[in-house]
């Protein structure tokens, strides 16, 4: 049996710490990681758990991102809980064994602490590797700060592990900003933890002999497309057990998660759609803009990034007049992926508000509340002309000469 | 029934069978003869993991697979550590009393061929060794890329025509000599390591059931006569493996810890490289009379190797 840590009501721990914990409460039976910056204090963190006593699993370091992958579906598949974490180029490593995990719908829980992709080559937060891993089929959920790397990779556990859902899932937290910012944390105590997500359920074993199974089959123009279609539906399926699992995650501890989090949006006039961090200096903006200048911003994250919450982006911001989307990785050519996703949705309502883009933060760039505010007043402007007044993707803290792509055809 | 118990060749033919007859390797691929020996050895459950090859899809085709055991196949690379992950899971859940039968022992085995052991997976089954999982790794070593269309990979010999590496006007084939991954796999101080042929059945299964039964990580590089693209008559597969085994160009032997080293089979009478090479058509231009000293150099090496083995056997190193 694992030692009990004896947890505080409130400690004070950075997002790595909080996750390594979360990992530690779950009683996993095997991690099988390997460390790269931001994301190793988890690993190491839990490798601490393990040399005292608090980890009745297995801990297996082995030689690459890629082959920590290969683990937890060798793992996974052979009917126990797993989890593993990483970043950036770990992550750029694994994307072959992230497919193939989710094809074989392997409920394996990866902790993305996000960082750039090189090169060049930088280790600071931006959202490059969790854009990278977007269509790979799994669940992506997005922490805003320690806490909530905490309760989502509790949360995690519980959906990918439901029988109905059976796909991994990543927890996505900032690097440095939230994995390495000490803050207040509540946890949960062990066992309250451990009750909540609950033991696990082996379920196609390859430990039960009794009834042999075949992982990882070949599959040809006959009956892959079959596959990858019920793999996408279990995926789109699984937003109501997410709601199912935060509505009883609310129950137990009173902190609320929602697929779609809006803030202050009943009464918005305009709106800024983010992700992690950027999320709360964009609270912070808003509410000293309603205050100072009263002007009426609303904003919203999709903290579920997939399955991407079409409907509820719609519900959300169907309303505003002015939008914009700030995308932190570089869009290779295209529009922002968080833009092309919020225009999607809001090209099927009457309104059809106006939506931008910014490319801002890419590499750890600073991302402050006067920068956000201004973004805010650009939205305002926006609004009160009717059309979009400025080029529609632009980039946000860009040293040099303004950039931007696309003027409005709408006025 | 295990083939602990089987005596002759007749009875393991029709002996207990996890790897079904259904697949679809080519007639005469030594593949199936090799696995299917390995599942006949033991009578102990098996989880085995494939890398991506001729083995894995030949048997494993929706909706059928011929594997009457739990099976799984990740990529091209990652056999080693699928196995090296179930391998840890079961340890967890050995340790937590979660398994369904926890006094019926278990054992893991890994397949690849050769590209992806030599080459591209190289890297999983070094770390999985190091780490001291307790698995067997199996290479089906047909020294090409077969299932992609016969191209060279660090396994291919000297003198060899691949796709990627063809016989022409101005070349002799292959120009770099085979991995020595035997030795390569020794010196990680695996407990045992081999190489086996399926000619010598009875020697094979002997190995097969040490490493099975050998707690760590034990590597077995095994020759599987490619009828496809060693270009030799489908039927001729035991003969064959019969000439590369009494040519010495595969000589069978183990390693145990890394240092002790037993040859296995000794042919009674030494067969000519040219032999060996001679029946297939992959070195069939090498008996022009311009390539005469890629043939020369062949049987110079095969006899300073075979020299070396029984030297480092003698001496116990």
């Amino acid at each position: 049996m694992a030692e009990k840590y004896d947890v505080q009501e409130v400690e004070v721990w950075d997002g790595n710490y909080a996750a390594a914990h979360a990992l530690r409460q779950a009683q996993i039976d095997v991690v099988a990681a390997y460390p790269i910056t931001p994301s190793t204090p988890i690993v190491e963190n839990y490798g601490q758990f393990v040399a005292n006593g608090y980890v009745d699993g297995e801990f297996v370091m082995v030689e690459s991102e890629h082959a920590a992958m290969s683990g937890c579906v060798g793992a996974a598949a052979a009917g126990g809980r797993v989890a593993t974490a990483t970043s950036s180029q770990g992550f750029a490593l694994m994307c072959e064994v992230l497919y193939q995990a989710s094809g074989m719908r392997l409920p394996i829980v990866l902790n993305v602490v996000n960082r750039a992709l090189a090169s060049p080559l930088n280790v600071r937060g931006d959202h490059s590797d969790m854009y990278l891993g977007r269509d790979s089929g799994w669940i992506q959920l997005d922490a805003f700060n320690a806490q909530e790397a905490y309760d989502l990779n509790l949360c995690a556990f519980r959906i990918g592990e439901h029988l109905s859902v059976r796909l991994p899932v990543m927890v996505h937290q900032d690097g440095f900003v939230t994995s390495h910012t000490a803050q207040n944390v509540n946890p949960l105590k062990d066992e309250d933890a451990y009750a909540f997500v609950g033991d696990f359920v082996p379920h196609e074993e390859m430990l039960d002999f009794s009834r042999p199974v075949t992982y990882g089959a070949q599959t040809e123009e006959d009956w892959h497309f079959e596959h990858k279609a019920k793999q996408h539906k279990a995926l789109m399926d699984s937003r109501a057990i997410i709601d199912e699992v935060f509505a009883d995650f609310e129950k137990k501890t009173g902190r609320a998660y929602k697929r779609v989090e809006s803030y202050m949006i009943e009464d918005a006039e305009v709106a800024i759609v983010a992700l992690g961090t950027t999320v709360e200096t964009c609270i912070l903006a808003a509410k000293q803009l309603r205050e100072e200048e009263g002007i009426k911003v609303g904003v919203v994250s999709p903290r579920c990034f997939r399955p991407f919450p079409f409907d509820k982006i719609r519900e959300a911001l169907e309303n505003v007049n002015a939008i914009c989307c700030l995308d932190r990785s570089s869009p290779g050519g295209a529009m922002g992926a968080l833009f092309n996703e919020v225009s999607a949705a809001l090209y099927s309502t009457q309104k059809r508000p106006l939506v931008t883009n910014y490319i801002y933060g890419l590499g750890g760039r600073d991302f402050s509340i006067a920068e956000a505010k201004r973004i805010m007043k650009e939205q305002k402007a926006h609004a009160d002309a009717g059309y979009i007044t400025t080029e529609i993707q632009q980039f946000s803290g860009l040293r040099g000469p303004k950039l931007g792509f696309f003027e409005t055809k709408r006025r | 029934m295990a083939i602990t118990s089987v005596k002759n060749l007749k009875e393991f033919s029709t002996a207990n069978d996890r790897f079904e007859g259904a697949h679809l390797l080519c007639p005469g691929c030594a593949h199936s003869m090799i696995v299917r020996e390995l599942m006949n050895c033991t009578d102990d459950n098996l989880v085995i993991a494939a890398n991506t090859g001729c083995l894995e899809v030949s048997t494993a085709v929706y909706p059928y697979t011929s594997w009457d055991t739990s099976w799984i196949h990740i990529g091209f690379e990652n056999a080693a550590t699928a196995a090296a992950g179930a391998e840890a899971m079961y340890k967890a859940r050995k340790r937590k009393g979660t398994l369904k039968d926890p006094d019926a022992p278990v054992k893991f085995v890994a397949f690849g061929g050769d590209g992806s052991t030599y080459d591209i997976g190289f890297q999983w089954l070094s770390g999985a060794v190091e780490r001291g999982h307790d698995f067997t790794y199996i290479c089906l070593d047909n020294e090409v890329y077969a299932n992609t269309g016969g191209q060279r990979s660090s396994s291919t010999p000297i003198g060899s025509s691949t796709t990627t590496s063809p016989a022409g006007r101005i070349s002799y084939g292959e120009k770099k000599m085979k991995k020595d991954m035997v030795t390569i796999m020794a010196a990680h101080g695996a407990p045992y390591v081999a190489q086996l042929a399926p000619n010598k059945w009875k020697i094979m299964a002997k190995g097969f059931q040490k490493a099975l039964s050998t707690e760590g990580p034990c590597f077995i590089n095994t020759v599987s006569a490619c009828t496809t693209e060693w270009k030799f008559d489908s039927k001729d597969t035991i003969h064959l493996t019969d000439l590369a085994t009494d040519s010495l160009v595969f000589p069978i032997y183990e390693i145990i810890d890394g240092q002790e080293l037993n040859i296995l089979y000794r042919p009674k009478n030494i067969l000519p490289v040219r032999d060996y090479l001679g029946a297939q058509g992959r070195f069939r231009h090498l008996f022009k009379p311009e390539n005469e000293h890629v043939l020369v150099e062949w049987q110079k090496r095969v006899d300073a190797h075979w020299e070396r083995l029984q030297r480092r056997e003698e001496a116990r190193v």
